[in-house]
């Protein structure tokens, strides 16, 4: 089954599960004054959820399997693609959202900056740790001073 | 209508905001250049920027600027390297390189500059005119019929994502709708879908989803797929010069220049259709007009073929701010992104607009004819430094985007779990696009949501149930006119396959 069934089917899923919530679990908790109103907090997402299985069955029935566009990428050979590259640099990003509040703005940055480039194929690590540093620096002044937004620039021990 | 337009004319001439325009288009037409950027990401990415700065009007002079500067960019890089930094300037590359390998791309360049130039002049010309008459026939419109228009919108989106698209366009659009009634909701008070995590009970941020929507799904297919970034065979680009053109080429483009802005501005207004099927259809236009040598002409060096999509993509990026001003419904991706920031800067735009935010609504008109006048002032002599920045290697590149993006989303929000989402989110939208499900109206289906749902809300306890759909025609007919527009798509492409099928049992 092509890629975009696939996508059809779960979407049919999530539709199940939010038509659920809407149709059965959420009317409960409408207070009574409420109650005469004619439209209530599920009625939209009551027509979602319907609206939306019933396109899923739409796609599912009816997609055929089509070319690959010139350009985009074919993903049933995506093995061909640099796809450790990309899931690494998912990874990486991870790490940073988990990093940036344990180790600081400026240490987390420089390190993204510099592994990912590394993970891109850069070796010349004299030029690519200046550069991520004083990127770094540049952009956590213009956020912090001209911006006014906080962030802290190093870890929380410090 | 003078009085608040010289008004926004004292505003715009003010060095702050000048510096606004200048910056946005320097900035558009520098990241519009790279290829494989395109002005959604770009202007994804400037949110959190342009929110900062606070004033509504500065900010959408800002963006606004940031988005004909990236078309504007875009040009550059297809005429040079045959790699179109976005997809309307695709048609661009058709003629523009060819000319550039001949030697002559000081002249294409000129020629896409001056195009765009004049496509963008007449587009705020005629968005002038054309705004203030929406505006005004708009301000008849109750909920019912605002509910019924978006309807119209969101369809007309769907039914513009081309054969056998109109359906997963759908999809994407109620998937869109979805994620927006996540949250707690300004109409019922009440939290709804939040499955208990404390975390969404604000809602999803639209910066967020934007920027998982389309700058990181691109940085991620620029990773996956190296050849994207250098596609090009490498032109002139050492070298330009000769930026003159002649008076008898300025004589044969300019009628097609002017076809073209006026068009391209039409096909802009209409919701879903864009820049770049403007470009495209600005091209095919001019050849099928262009008669003889001149028509042979076109994919081999035509100036005509230049000029064509040049003027259109840029009337067009224009014209796609008339809905949007007007109704404060977005007819594309780019100015859907628009929107989500007047709203996050608690501006809504609609028809009262134009009288209660004249400063807003004017200034943004203005800017674009200073806006325009910086791009040609700026880029035709700098062209030849510019374009060294093309050579900017990916290994550096890409961690940049990649890390802008997370700075938006968390800057927005201030808080990991946003960082994550940013993440889970931008690899559902890549493998959305691996499965050629266009990414557009999901975000324009959630940031048309809350006003979706509110003005049916409202049209529901005003006439006590669904009954304003029959009793309004002009909902009634908005909704048929939607429904047409969904159903026409398939049922010509059903008769084709009919016919084509009858074709061959009669063979």
């Amino acid at each position: 089954m092509a890629l975009d069934r696939w996508v059809a089917v779960v979407f049919l899923t999530i539709c199940c599960a939010y038509g659920y919530t809407a149709f059965f679990l959420m009317d409960q908790a409408v207070p009574p004054f409420m109650q005469r109103n004619p439209v209530w907090p599920s009625s939209f997402p009551k027509i979602l959820a319907v609206a939306g299985a019933a396109l899923a069955l739409v796609v599912l029935v009816t997609s055929k399997e089509s070319a690959p566009k010139e350009g985009e990428i074919d993903y049933r050979r995506l093995g061909e693609y640099e796809l450790g590259r990309a899931l690494a640099l998912v990874g990486l990003m991870v790490l940073y959202a988990f990093g940036l509040h344990e180790v600081g703005f400026v240490a987390a940055t420089v390190l993204f900056l510099a592994v990912g480039g590394a993970l891109l194929g850069e070796r010349r690590w004299h030029v690519l740790l200046p550069v991520a540093l004083v990127a770094t620096v540049v952009i956590w002044y213009l956020v912090q001073e001209v911006l006014g937004i906080y962030l802290r620039p190093f870890p929380g021990f410090l | 209508m003078l009085d608040p337009m010289l008004d926004a004319l004292q505003i715009v001439l003010q060095p702050r905001i000048l510096l606004m325009v200048v910056g946005g288009c320097v900035i558009g037409t520098l990241i519009g250049m790279l290829p494989g950027l395109g002005p959604m990401s770009i202007i994804a990415i400037m949110i959190p920027i342009a929110i900062s700065i606070g004033d509504p009007s500065a900010a959408l002079i800002l963006l606004a600027a940031v988005y004909y500067g990236a078309i504007f960019g875009g040009s550059t890089s297809s005429i040079l390297i045959n790699a179109p930094g976005v997809a309307s300037t695709v048609a661009t590359s058709f003629d523009g390189f060819p000319l550039a390998r001949r030697g002559e791309a000081g002249k294409a360049l000129t020629v896409a500059a001056i195009a765009s130039f004049v496509g963008g002049t007449v587009g705020a010309v005629l968005l002038m005119i054309f705004a203030p008459m929406l505006a005004s026939v708009a301000l008849l419109f109750h909920s019912a019929e605002y509910f019924a228009m978006m309807v119209v919108g969101l369809s007309a989106i769907a039914a513009f994502a081309g054969t056998g698209q109109v359906a997963k366009a759908l999809t994407m659009t109620v998937l869109g709708l979805m994620i927006a009634t996540v949250g707690q909701g300004a109409l019922f008070n009440s939290t709804r879908f939040t499955g208990g995590i404390l975390e969404l009970q604000s809602g999803i941020g639209f910066i967020t989803l934007a920027m998982a929507m389309f700058a990181l799904p691109e940085a991620l297919y620029l990773v996956l797929d190296p050849k994207r970034s250098k596609r090009g065979e490498g032109g002139g680009s050492s070298e330009i010069k000769g930026l003159r053109i002649t008076r008898a080429e300025a004589r044969q483009i300019a009628p097609v220049i002017g076809r073209q802005s006026i068009q391209g501005f039409l096909i802009g207004v209409l919701p879903g259709a864009g820049a770049t099927i403007a470009s495209f259809l600005g091209y095919a236009v001019e050849r099928n007009i262009a008669k003889g040598a001149d028509q042979a002409e076109f994919g081999n060096g035509s100036l005509k073929g230049l000029a064509a999509p040049e003027a259109a993509n840029n009337a067009a990026c224009t014209g796609s701010f008339v809905p949007l001003l007007t109704l404060g419904i977005p007819g594309s991706g780019t100015t859907a992104i628009l929107l989500g920031a007047l709203i996050a800067l608690n501006v809504t735009p609609g028809p009262r607009l134009m009288t209660d935010q004249p400063d807003i609504f004017w200034g943004v008109i203005m800017s674009m004819y200073i806006g325009n006048v910086v791009l040609l002032v700026l880029n035709l002599p700098l062209i030849p430094y510019i374009a060294k920045l093309l050579a900017v290697p990916r290994t550096y590149l890409i961690p940049f985007i990649l890390f802008f993006t997370l700075m938006g989303a968390y800057i927005g929000q201030n808080n990991t779990t946003e960082l994550l989402l940013l993440v889970g989110l931008g690899v559902m939208a890549t493998i959305l696009r691996f499965a050629d499900y266009p990414l557009a109206p999901l975000l324009i289906g959630f940031i048309l949501g809350p006003m979706l749902e509110n003005n049916f809300a409202r049209a529901m306890q005003l006439y006590g149930g669904p009954s304003f759909i029959l009793e309004r025609p002009m909902t009634l007919g908005l909704l048929v006119f939607a429904a047409v527009l969904i159903v026409l798509p398939s049922w010509r492409a059903r008769r084709a396959r009919l016919r084509k099928a009858g074709v061959a049992e009669g063979d």
